[in-house]
């Protein structure tokens, strides 16, 4: 029985290698789609980066048509307001940002004075010096990350080994963590584009904590096969490369599974302000336990490859 | 029969190891069972220790109101402007207070590299989402008010105990004190000096000309009595004026320290020069969408928590069992330092923790998946453990790393929000590492002693292997 179970796991794991390029090719579709995704439908930049404010009402009774509201707010000096229904009974308003006095006479002209009683449920206003703060703060931290991430790559692989040199893997790592990162991107644009999803800090915190989480799958496996080369398993290069992938894919799945299970149920029950980050999140690891898996590996390879034919 | 007693030793010392782990779990969860109201219906009558450990809740979950402060410090030296600032939050600290807002938080964010190049002061109100009525107070200039000694012909009660005798604590013989015209707008500044002689440190206040004319008036008809200097209605300072002060040029001495120096003199110019403030920003959560995001993570904890460990069970057995228990013991540590250290939760921190549920895991799946691959190159029991244990370190060490350098720097440059959740994913990958490596290994080695045979490795394995 157990020879039988090797025969099918060496199978396994030269089906990911045979068919490397096809692997590679849907990543790098699926990156390119990303791309164009993100310059075709842009990313909306959210109140916490632009400054803005964002009110959010619930009507006791029923709620005012949006027409009413819409020209109410038109002969009030607020500039430009968008109105958008929030369950059954409420409305999102979102315009710029606002002191007490204009957010008096937000809810004033909301409540069309008084006639339609409600209650608020949510108030942010985001002056434009702290938004500028905020982003000044988000594009140092994700430098910061990102320099971090490398740091570490670099010194997790500062071993040399052959036949493919050390910073390769580095390099490799770093690839398969763009490629992390651009997916789940280009999936918050169609979000951002079909249900008005904006860019906020948590978006940045998902995309920073993706570059964390996503790193070390590949670690995992490219531990494995540093440990397999030194130990000489598998004749050939990409062979060795083939057995470590099939002793490590199991627990590079697991690992993110159960991950992935948090996430899905953090995404179907949690609170509504964490739903896009969780899903974020969720795309983050798929493709992250993907990439380390049909990307970085038969990237290697191919790589070794190319070497060799010179 | 010398081996047979070394055997009986190690397995009387594992039984207790997994005891001690036992008894210490149920311990935290029963330390977060009492002190949780929602759980303990008992609540009222537990011991303060109990009742002061609640789950410490962020604005966006127990609503109330985040406002941002810019503070115009262009009229203050740039030397000053840290003690200044200082002066401000202790001013609007104690007007928060009076408002009469639980655990309000205040605090100063410095300009600099980071946070850019303005002033800020941060308030926390929670619970208050009638914000309105807290800006104006908060807005308004603080009030310094200098105030003198009231006759002393005031009729006394005086209260006769049980015992007979007179209760003398009960006398308020201190002075009661009576406004004057001088107040902080008359103060042109305070500083902190320090005696030549003694060097003991002092606060010498200058007063403007009409500071001067009225302050000459009352040290002139208070000799030997004391002047009060309220802030805001409550007394900061009560000096015993010594002589007539005609030149507006005053010292308080005694024998304070020079924090205490430091702060009084903030107090003073707080109420002589105040830091100008404008609203920034403002952000008020109602109480009902704070309740509905509580309840929301809580059961989305709880779900993500069972489909986890279903698929532990299910997929690796007998260490799945284990590993279970030792994410629920993982989880009632997490729960309890949330509530000593403590921290405060929000909608992003519980994320960050359910995330570490999932998290926490890994590793006792890089062991397990270590183990099975030992079990099958046809090692023992006992020896398969002990290397997968062994062989899984490096593999499990090197993928938390990322993760917590991603934390870390979150966490120092977030936002309160941003901290929030690196802070409990932080703390989930470190206390996880503990929980998944020491406590399923020690539950672990105690189950080994039911043998090699076939119902034992049947439990070992894993997953969809024979």
């Amino acid at each position: 029985m157990r020879d039988f179970y090797l025969v099918q796991e060496f199978q396994n794991n030269m089906f990911i290698i045979k068919h490397k390029k096809i692997f590679i090719s849907i990543s790098i579709v699926l990156v390119l789609l990303s791309v164009i995704s993100l310059f075709v439908f842009g990313l909306k930049v959210g109140i916490d980066f632009n400054g803005g404010a964002l009110t959010e009402v619930v009507y006791k009774d029923s709620r005012p048509a949006q027409a009413d509201l819409d020209a109410a707010f038109k002969t009030l000096d607020f500039g430009s307001v968008l109105i958008q229904p929030t369950g059954d009974l409420g409305y999102i308003v979102k315009s710029l940002d606002l002191n007490e006095t204009q957010h008096v006479l937000l809810l004033k002209t909301l409540s069309q004075d008084g006639k339609s009683p409600l209650e608020e449920k949510n108030f942010n206003s985001i002056g434009p010096s702290v938004g500028k703060e905020l982003t000044r703060k988000a594009i140092i931290a994700i430098i910061l990350v990102s320099l971090g991430i490398i740091f570490f790559i670099a010194f997790a692989f500062r071993k040399v080994s052959r036949p493919v040199s050390s910073w390769k893997y580095g390099l490799m790592a770093i690839v398969s963590l763009l490629h992390d990162v651009i997916i789940p991107i280009g999936l918050f644009t169609l979000l951002s584009h079909f249900y008005g999803a904006e860019i906020d800090t948590l978006f940045v915190v998902a995309a920073l904590t993706i570059l964390g989480l996503s790193v070390s799958d590949t670690i995992v496996i490219f531990d494995r096969i540093r440990e397999n080369l030194r130990n000489k398993i598998g004749t050939s290069f990409s062979e060795t490369v083939g057995k470590s992938l099939d002793q490590s894919y199991m627990r590079s799945i697991f690992t993110s599974l159960t991950v992935i299970i948090v996430l899905l149920s953090l995404f179907f029950f949690g609170p509504e302000s964490t739903k896009y980050f969780a899903l974020m999140l969720t795309a983050g690891m798929f493709f992250g336990t993907y990439s380390s898996i049909f990307l970085a590996s038969p990237l290697l390879v191919l790589i070794e490859e190319w070497q060799s034919k010179k | 029969m010398w081996g047979c007693n070394i055997k009986k030793y190690i397995m009387l010392k594992k039984i207790i190891s997994i005891l001690i782990v036992l008894i210490l779990g149920s311990a935290v969860a029963f330390f977060v069972f009492k002190s949780e109201p929602k759980l303990n219906s008992n609540f009222e009558n537990e011991s303060s220790f109990f009742k002061n450990s609640p789950f410490r809740l962020g604005l966006d979950l127990s609503g109330g109101s985040h406002l941002i402060y810019k503070a115009d410090v262009s009229g203050v030296q740039a030397g000053d402007v840290t003690v200044s600032m200082d002066a401000l939050r202790d001013v609007i600290e104690r007007r928060v207070n009076l408002f009469g807002v639980s655990e309000p938080i205040v605090q100063v964010q410095s300009s600099g590299f980071v946070s850019g190049s303005e002033e800020k002061l941060i308030v926390d109100l929670p619970g208050v989402t009638d914000v309105e009525k807290a800006t104006a107070m908060i807005g308004q200039t603080p009030l310094l008010e200098f105030k003198t000694e009231a006759p002393k012909d005031a009729p006394q009660t005086v209260i006769v105990g049980k015992n007979g005798k007179i209760d003398l604590g009960a006398i308020d013989i201190g002075p009661k004190f009576v406004s004057t015209e001088l107040t902080g707008r008359y103060l042109k500044k305070a500083t902190l000096e320090f005696d030549q002689n003694t060097r003991e440190p002092k606060v010498s206040l200058q007063f403007d000309d009409t500071g001067t004319k009225l302050f000459a008036q009352i040290t002139k008809d208070n000799i030997g009595k004391m002047v009060a200097i309220y802030l805001d209605g409550a007394p900061i300072s009560t000096p015993v004026v010594r002589e007539e002060i005609p030149n507006g040029q005053a010292v308080i001495s005694g024998n304070f320290t020079p924090v205490e120096g430091k702060q009084l003199v903030g107090r003073l110019n707080s109420g002589a020069l105040p830091v100008p403030i404008s609203l920034l920003s403002r952000q008020t959560i109602g109480a009902t969408l704070g309740g509905d995001a509580v309840a929301a993570g809580v059961k989305a904890a709880i779900i993500g928590f069972l489909v986890v460990a279903l698929f532990l069970i299910l997929w690796y057995r007998l260490p799945g069992l284990i590993a279970v228990l030792a994410l629920c013991i993982y989880i009632t540590i997490m729960l309890a330092l949330f509530k000593l250290l403590p921290v405060t939760l929000t909608a992003a921190g519980i994320a960050g923790f359910i995330i570490s549920i999932g998290i926490a895991v890994d590793a006792n799946i890089l062991i397990f998946e270590r183990l099975k691959e030992e079990l099958h190159s046809d090692r023992t029991i006992i020896n398969a453990v002990a290397a997968g244990f062994h062989r899984a370190w490096s593999s499990i060490r090197d993928s938390n790393i990322s993760t917590i350098i991603s934390a870390m720097i979150l966490f120092w440059f977030g936002t309160p929000l941003i901290k929030g959740f690196a802070l409990t994913l932080g703390m989930g990958v470190l206390v996880s590492m503990f929980s998944a490596i020491m406590i399923s290994r020690i539950f672990l080695s105690g189950f080994i002693l039911i043998g090699e045979g076939k119902v034992a490795r049947f439990l070992f394995s894993s997953g969809i292997s024979k």
